[in-house]
């Protein structure tokens, strides 16, 4: 499966690019599986998700749990909790 | 009635005096407005801007959900939320809440709720530019705007 990976914040800066397609591997099937994933993937990737539990993910644009399931997912973003307002 | 909130994102500065007309024009059964704007601080000298960077798409989705929420929570009669990005000058606006509704408790507690859960659950992010040309780091998110968001539940 092909994903759109959108990054914000200091995760982008730490990835150092603000999106990406992947391939999801077979095993990875929930937003748990998948941080766990992309810290493998290198420094980077290690350095930006060092505290998977701090991570906010959002797919298609919605809040999710780390426990939800990412198939079927077209867009799915990896950020810091939020600072706005 | 359907009240249909307002919702903008928005690099541009906004007007309060415009925002409100808006709600509340040819309207005559609002009896309170409440409007919030949120301003950038220079934190003593310390800040030359606010970098505010957002998810598209995503951060008015969102501030959309919550105003909807709002709006039937608290029976509003109109609810707007204005949200800017890019950089931000101290002293510059940020964001703001117009709330509507016949009696003035309902439109503070609808502007109150839209900021409590504006800010721990819309897509928007602040970067911090200091006044000496030093690197400064993204604003740690604060418990405290949790324990404002959970005072709602």
């Amino acid at each position: 499966m092909s994903t759109k990976l959108v990054y914000f914040a200091w995760v982008r800066e730490r990835i150092g690019k603000p999106e990406e397609e992947i391939t999801v591997p077979a095993d990875v099937v929930t937003v748990r599986d998948l941080l766990n994933h992309l810290k493998s993937l290198g420094e980077e990737y290690e350095n930006a998700l060092q505290y998977p539990e701090v991570i906010r993910v959002a797919i298609d644009q919605e809040h999710v749990e780390h426990s939800e399931k990412i198939a079927g997912a077209r867009e799915i973003g990896i950020f810091p909790p939020m600072t706005g307002g | 009635m359907i009240v249909e909130p307002r919702i903008q994102v928005q690099s541009q500065d906004f007007d309060l005096q415009s925002e409100i007309d808006t709600v509340t024009a040819g309207r005559k059964n609002i009896g309170a407005v409440v409007t919030f704007s949120g301003l950038c601080r220079d934190e003593h000298g310390a800040l030359s801007a606010l970098e505010l960077e957002h998810y598209p798409g995503m951060a008015e989705a969102e501030m959309r959900r919550i105003a909807e929420i709002a709006i039937e929570r608290f029976s509003l009669l109109g609810l707007t939320a204005v949200h800017r990005y890019g950089k931000i000058m101290p002293g510059e606006n940020i964001v703001l809440v117009v709330a509507a509704a016949p009696h003035r408790q309902a439109a503070f507690d609808g502007a109150s709720f839209m900021m409590d859960f504006l800010k721990t659950s819309a897509p928007f992010w602040k970067k911090e530019h200091a006044a000496d040309g030093t690197a400064r780091d993204w604003v740690a998110a604060k418990d405290a705007d949790d324990t404002a968001r959970d005072k709602w539940r």
